[in-house]
């Protein structure tokens, strides 16, 4: 304490200047941390923090008990375990495919298209598929004759998935790539060289260098996928979905929105949340601590 | 055995650049069919289905000339380029302020508050809190409610700091001898050799602010601040494009599609326009983020 007292003394500048810095962590986030106990509470708005009664874990109980827990952790793990099966390797095959490219234009033309996607706004990339799955629009159209029936694909519950994980991977590849492709450019240049000489062909090359030079960033996002698990991209399920497809699409997010923002139930969505975030935490410390057991490789 | 190889390498390549270009279409395709549509007939534009790669029957400005007669669309463009300014503005101040001082060797406490800072990204209060919060905080209805929650990133914060690590020690040093606090070595040596860095979380910060739209439909209830992607979510998505005071015409029901076709238009421009120049920035924060985080 004395040690912190002396340096104060001597950096005082540096202690005010973060002054605002810690306001802000405190405001934003360790007091919404601390309103997690809204969660034990039958909680209003008017009566506050100090005022509600205290209900123990029934929140807790009541959510478990509904019909809803399951179905919104179900399509929460559905969209998620689709989405790292699919929109995981993407990129990363992606970055491999750019980087057997030479013609340096046609590179940098496919990065930069392939970019585009990422910058579009939710609102509008929503716009965008629910104009192109109505039941005049295109993809409508093209896939009319596997369906076997023209509909707009957001009102068929079985579509949904579907829809959710292919057009994320519409949005990420191109952008998700580039980390994948910054590693690919740090792989020795002489391991190659050493490979060529051994006589590995340009497959074994990727499967012996190149592949095992980016696994490190491989695994790093690995673990931070995991980790978001729960955090689907609820914004754009929330402007995707209707309550005709809610047995596919309500997700714990979308349904923490309808419970707590629409319904006020602050203590009972405060209790889903919380379920949510402890997890999404579990979820990341886990990940972690397996990546580092199995290959050094780690987050924290 | 060596020209088998080449014939495969061969083979391979073609591959490679006709499923590379297939992709690009694909991520092309949907703005481009946007932007044919835009500018088609209605009449022909209704009785499309397929995807367009050129506009049907005569080309008209009509859905342009609605959608800028439409007052809610220049009005929320004018409330997100506040926004974006004002948070841009904000949110640089406060990141860089806090990755100076956290990456200062001198300042003590400064691995702590980065750990209690780093684990607000791995566990955080939820929706709910953060609403309640701005309730009680009186923010609601106020364009602070957007602004200030979004203050700092946590991922800027990293980048910010690890660039600011990598300023050499020394020039902080003659910095120093000449008498200069703290302040004035955040001001004049670190923030101007810092320029490239800057830039990309600045680029990061804006377009984070003008593809918002959650925190705005959340915590506006004033139609005169909603930002353009509230207004781009009841054009495009609960298909409102009756305008109140926007030409006569444009409740009529087969300019629908003509107009939510040229709202996409008028509401990505600037960032269509500016994405390609700035994307190699944004690659660049990436994989510094890659590197330090």
């Amino acid at each position: 304490m004395r040690a912190l007292y002396i340096n104060y003394k001597r950096h005082k500048m540096v202690y005010w200047m973060t002054l605002p810095v810690i306001l802000y962590f405190v405001v934003f986030h360790y007091l919404p941390m601390a309103g997690v106990i809204m969660a034990f509470q039958n909680f209003s708005p008017k009566t506050g923090i100090f005022g509600s009664e205290w209900v123990g874990f029934q929140n807790f109980i009541d959510f478990f008990n509904s019909p809803n827990f399951i179905r919104v952790l179900k399509n929460t793990l559905a969209l998620s375990l689709l989405d790292l099966l699919f929109g995981f390797p993407a990129p990363i095959i992606l970055a491999l495919l750019l980087n057997e490219i030479r013609a340096r234009l046609f590179k940098r033309t496919v990065q930069t298209i392939s970019y585009l996607p990422y910058f579009l706004s939710t609102a509008i990339i929503a716009g965008l598929i629910h104009d192109f799955t109505s039941s005049t629009g295109p993809i409508t159209t093209m896939i009319a004759p596997l369906l076997g029936k023209t509909a707009n694909l957001l009102s068929l519950p079985e579509m949904f998935r579907t829809i959710f994980v292919t057009t994320n991977i519409w949005q990420f590849m191109g952008y998700n790539s580039i980390i994948y492709l910054a590693a690919l450019s740090r792989v020795d240049s002489e391991q190659y060289e050493a490979a060529k000489i051994d006589g590995a062909g340009h497959w074994k090359q990727c499967i012996h260098v190149t592949i095992p030079g980016i696994s490190s960033t491989i695994i790093i996002m690995l673990i931070l996928n995991l980790g978001q698990m729960l955090n689907v991209n609820f914004e754009k399920v929330l402007l995707l979905y209707n309550s005709a497809i809610y047995e596919t699409a309500d997700v714990i997010s979308t349904y923490i929105y309808r419970q707590g923002i629409l319904s006020h139930n602050y203590g009972y969505s405060t209790a889903v949340g919380l379920f949510n975030s402890v997890i999404g935490l579990l979820l990341i410390v886990s990940a972690n601590y397996v990546s580092k057991k199995y290959s050094e490789t780690r987050l924290f | 055995m060596a020209s088998d190889r080449n014939m495969g390498r061969r083979l391979f390549l073609i591959c490679n650049y006709i499923l590379l270009g297939l992709i690009t279409l694909i991520c092309l395709m949907p703005m481009w069919h946007t932007l044919a549509a835009s500018l088609s007939s209605p009449v022909e534009l209704n009785a499309n289905k397929g995807l367009m790669f050129f506009p049907v029957g005569e080309i008209t400005f009509k859905g342009y000339e609605i959608v800028f007669a439409n007052p809610s669309i220049w009005k929320s463009y004018l409330n997100t380029l506040i926004y974006v300014v004002g948070g841009t503005v904000l949110g640089i101040s406060m990141t860089a302020l806090g990755a100076f001082t956290l990456s200062r060797s001198y300042f003590m406490p400064a691995n702590t508050l980065m750990l209690l800072i780093v684990f607000t990204m791995l566990f955080n209060g939820g929706m709910i809190p953060n609403y309640v919060l701005i309730l009680k905080l009186g923010l609601f209805n106020s364009a602070w409610a957007l602004l200030l929650p979004a203050a700092i990133n946590v991922f800027h914060l990293i980048i910010l700091r690890a660039a600011f690590q990598g300023v050499p020690a020394a020039l902080e040093e003659s910095a120093k001898l000449d008498g200069a606090n703290e302040m004035q070595i955040f001001l004049r040596i670190i923030l101007p050799v810092s320029k490239a860095s800057i830039a990309v979380i600045v680029l990061f910060i804006a377009v984070m602010h003008w593809n918002s739209w959650f925190p705005a439909s959340l915590y506006l209830t004033d139609r005169a601040k909603y930002p353009l992607q509230i207004i781009l979510r009841e054009i495009l998505i609960e298909g409102n494009t009756n305008m109140t005071s926007g030409g006569a015409n444009a409740a009529i029901s087969i300019y629908k599609s003509l107009i939510k076709y040229c709202t996409v238009m008028v509401s990505t421009l600037p960032i269509l326009c500016v994405y390609p120049f700035i994307q190699k920035y944004f690659a660049k924060g990436v994989m510094i983020g890659a590197i330090k985080g």
